[in-house]
């Protein structure tokens, strides 16, 4: 393997966005070095081998977010349900969270209680228990207030298997709900703006299990950092066909159209953390976007697009207007321009 | 969102586009029209709406981004202040990866520098009241419709007596960048999308002279689907029905004939104009704000002492032509090899719409 | 350069103004524009206001639309 000349390079923020630094790096720096074939597929949680007769789900998450309290959660309640909603795309219900913290020096006790009292909310709501655990402290100045790592375990339900290669032309690719809102919120503590944008943070379970019980579920993955756009370029890329989708289906509520407006923001790329992006199978499509629509977390459902043999590969967008561009995938952050 | 979705109508757009495709049947040759801002270059891109019509019509970018259009120098000075351990560099988003000669403000950040993402240049004046002991360095990039924040910053700044606030300027104006471009007689350019924005603060006259004495049609144009397509129809009809250019404006909302004058004036009393280099257009006469003499205490170049890097630019970039259209990325011998996204050289290659950046896209 | 975006002025404080758009408030500065009013749309660039949109202009150009959209209906 040709080894990439490192000398004098840093690491930067955009490395940690989503985009393609931060895959490049994941690949270079880790997925090449411990190279096993669980690992290699590269899913949202790790499929174990059968264990006895059952089968496994595990994976592991950071949480670094700044500021720690955003409108609609924190980054105790994005812990858990970050690493729960890892484990629910694959198919795997979730059971047990591990929470291992790392706190800066100084950091109020008042903050820490409000943090791990969400942590006990969220994993309630999500059904799973916080079974083990790890304390640092770190000097003042080397971490920001506090982060998060949880770890999570899930068991693989009967007969489910989600994979890329379930993929065909004509499958339909559903979401659950509005896009951008997440990281909207957490940008809106950070710009000085007022908004009502509230994070989606939820745990998706629930209603992934009513969606799998419908049968016809190929695939799924939740558009965190990189948003929805990102999820669908991996998914063509790996899937290797084109996938269209039409911008006039996209849920996206007007304060969160304006706010990324104003700051000169694709709600496309934008983080979300309470939203599945599914493919589904052709003719159950309808039946599964109503079964979606009936729950809570899933009342905004829309077909988005499709799989296509047109542009293979390739995102396409039929614009607002019947236009067409393509989406591609983001190098790092997403900034606010005036350009 | 009142006045944005009513110039987003499906149907009204297609509409334009047919007549705008009528108007092209059986005319020979093609219609080269170029926009010259940033904003109507992602605007272009983002709406789609170059599918909808003829190929007769070409869509040229012209150097209407003020970042890829600043030049190395500049960007390897807001790096060595950015290096200085009592400096906050401020910035808008758009400026923080374009590459400087050996490293870019990204980089520096990486480095230990000290650099912000902005949304507004008066979040400056807050960093600097609240950080009396730094020296807070806003970088002025933007065309004519920036400016006048700027300028407006800076009186606040007097007004309140901050004096750890600097601006390092690299305002730069639009006009003689088109005037340039015609007279470099390079690339062929039939019409002018111009800048909504720009025009909104400078009016309709300085666009008389593009007209008279290189007969251009020029049309101001919006930003919204609805807006494009019907400058575009504007200009089409200009081209082939009246045969006889002007400069029209189709975005009447916002523009005023007379432009804003209070900006105006904000601008007057806190720049002078001069001679700017451009990144592609080489130096221009008249085409850069430089801040007064009255103003000199908030000049980052005169109250900032240290030592800049010698200015290298990378013999095979080709970005100022690129800018200019008269290369197409494909002939850059860096495209696609050395310069990616994700290690940009020049800042064509940067921004999401940048050429390099788009032609990256489709090579794939 | 010139991504900016009409927001509706919803208070006035000396020279600074609250502006809001679907529900987002931000407060902008008013320097750059004179007789401006609460209720007005004004163009929003980078926590300035450069112009006010002219709603008479606007709403004239929309009519018309309208009108042909109704009429071709029929």
């Amino acid at each position: 393997m040709k080894k990439k000349n490192i000398k004098n390079k840093k690491i930067l923020l955009s490395h940690g966005s989503g985009g393609v630094a931060m895959s490049t790096l994941i690949k270079e720096m880790m997925i090449d070095k411990f190279d096993n074939p669980v690992l290699n597929k590269l899913t949202d949680s790790a499929g174990l081998p059968p264990s006895g007769n059952k089968q496994l789900c595990f994976t592991t998450d950071s949480y670094v977010i700044n500021p720690v309290f955003f409108p609609g959660g924190d980054i105790g309640s994005l812990a858990v349900n970050g690493t729960v909603n890892d484990l629910s795309v694959m198919g795997a219900k979730p059971l047990y969270i591990s929470c291992s913290l790392i706190i800066e020096e100084g950091l109020d006790m008042d903050i820490l209680d409000k943090i791990t009292t969400s942590m006990e909310k969220a994993s309630k709501k999500a059904n799973v228990q916080i079974v083990t655990g790890d304390t640092k402290v770190v000097e003042k100045g080397n971490a920001d207030k506090i982060f998060i790592n949880t770890a999570g375990i899930g068991i693989l339900q009967k007969n489910i298997v989600l994979s890329k290669n379930n993929i065909q032309i004509g499958d339909k690719i559903l979401i659950n709900g509005e896009i951008g809102a997440h990281g909207l919120a957490v940008m809106s503590e950070r710009e000085n703006f007022k908004t009502n944008i509230k994070s989606d943070c939820s745990p998706l379970w629930d209603l992934i299990e009513t969606m799998l019980s419908a049968g016809g579920i190929k695939f799924m993955r939740d558009p965190t950092r990189g948003g929805v756009a990102t999820v669908l370029c991996e998914i063509a890329e790996q899937s290797g066909f084109g996938i269209q989708i039409k911008e006039e289906t996209l849920p996206i509520h007007d304060n969160v159209s304006s706010f990324s407006e104003i700051l000169g923001l694709d709600p496309l790329y934008i983080a979300n953390e309470g939203k599945v992006v599914a493919v589904v199978a052709k003719d159950k499509a309808s039946s599964i976007l109503i079964n979606m629509q009936k729950h809570p977390l899933g009342k905004e459902s829309s077909i988005i697009g499709e799989i296509s043999e047109e542009n293979m590969r390739r995102v396409v967008l039929e614009t607002i207007i019947g236009g067409k561009r393509i989406i591609d995938r983001l190098v790092g952050d997403q900034l606010p321009r005036i350009c | 969102m009142k006045y944005i979705i009513e110039y987003r109508n499906k149907d009204l757009s297609h509409k334009i586009a047919n007549r705008i495709n009528d108007l092209l049947k059986g005319y020979k040759g093609k219609i080269s029209l170029m926009e010259v801002c940033g904003t109507h270059t992602h605007s272009i891109f983002h709406s789609g709406i170059m599918s909808l019509l003829s190929k007769e019509i070409e869509h040229l970018s012209g150097p209407g981004c003020p970042v890829c259009v600043t030049p190395n120098k500049y960007i390897d000075t807001a790096i060595a202040y950015s290096r200085l351990g009592d400096t906050i560099i401020t910035t808008f988003g758009d400026m923080i990866k374009v590459p400087g000669s050996t490293s870019s403000l990204e980089k520096e950040k990486a480095s230990g520098g000290t650099v912000r993402i902005i949304y507004s240049p008066l979040e400056s004046l807050e960093i600097a009241k609240n950080n009396p002991g730094k020296k807070i360095v806003f970088l002025g990039v933007g065309f004519e419709t920036t400016a006048p924040l700027v300028a407006s910053t800076i009186l606040s700044a007097a007004e309140e007596n901050i004096s750890n606030f600097f601006v390092l300027s690299g305002h730069k104006l639009i006009p003689p960048a088109m005037t340039a471009l015609l007279e470099s007689k390079e690339i062929k350019i039939d019409g002018f999308i111009c800048p909504g924005h720009v025009s909104a603060i400078i009016g309709e006259k300085p666009y008389f002279p593009i007209v008279e004495n290189f007969g251009i049609p020029c049309v101001i144009i919006g930003f919204e689907p609805i807006d494009l397509l019907e400058g575009i129809e504007m200009l089409i009809k200009q081209i082939t029905v009246k045969k006889k250019p002007s400069v029209e404006n189709q975005y009447k909302r916002v523009v005023r004939r007379e432009g804003n004058e209070k900006a105006l004036a904000l601008i007057d009393k806190v720049f002078d104009v001069k001679d700017s280099p451009w990144r592609g257009l080489g130096l221009l006469s008249k085409s850069g704000l430089s801040i007064k003499k009255a103003y000199t205490k908030f000049d980052a170049e005169k109250n900032i002492e240290c030592e800049i890097e010698k200015t290298k630019e990378h013999p095979e970039c080709l970005c100022g032509e690129v800018l200019c259209g008269t290369k197409r990325p494909y002939d850059c011998t860096l495209f696609a090899k050395t310069c990616s996204p994700e290690n940009p050289v020049g800042p064509c290659m940067v921004s999401s719409e940048g050429t390099c950046s788009a032609y990256y896209k489709f090579k794939k | 350069m010139c991504l900016a975006i009409p927001m509706k002025l919803i208070s006035i404080e000396g020279n600074k103004g609250v502006v809001e758009l679907s529900g987002v408030k931000k407060e902008i500065s008013l320097n750059l524009l004179n007789n401006v009013e609460i209720g007005d749309y004004l163009i929003i660039h980078a926590g300035f206001a450069i112009e006010k949109l002219n709603e008479e202009e606007a709403n004239k150009t929309l009519a018309i639309w309208e009108e042909i959209a109704t009429l071709q209906k029929q």
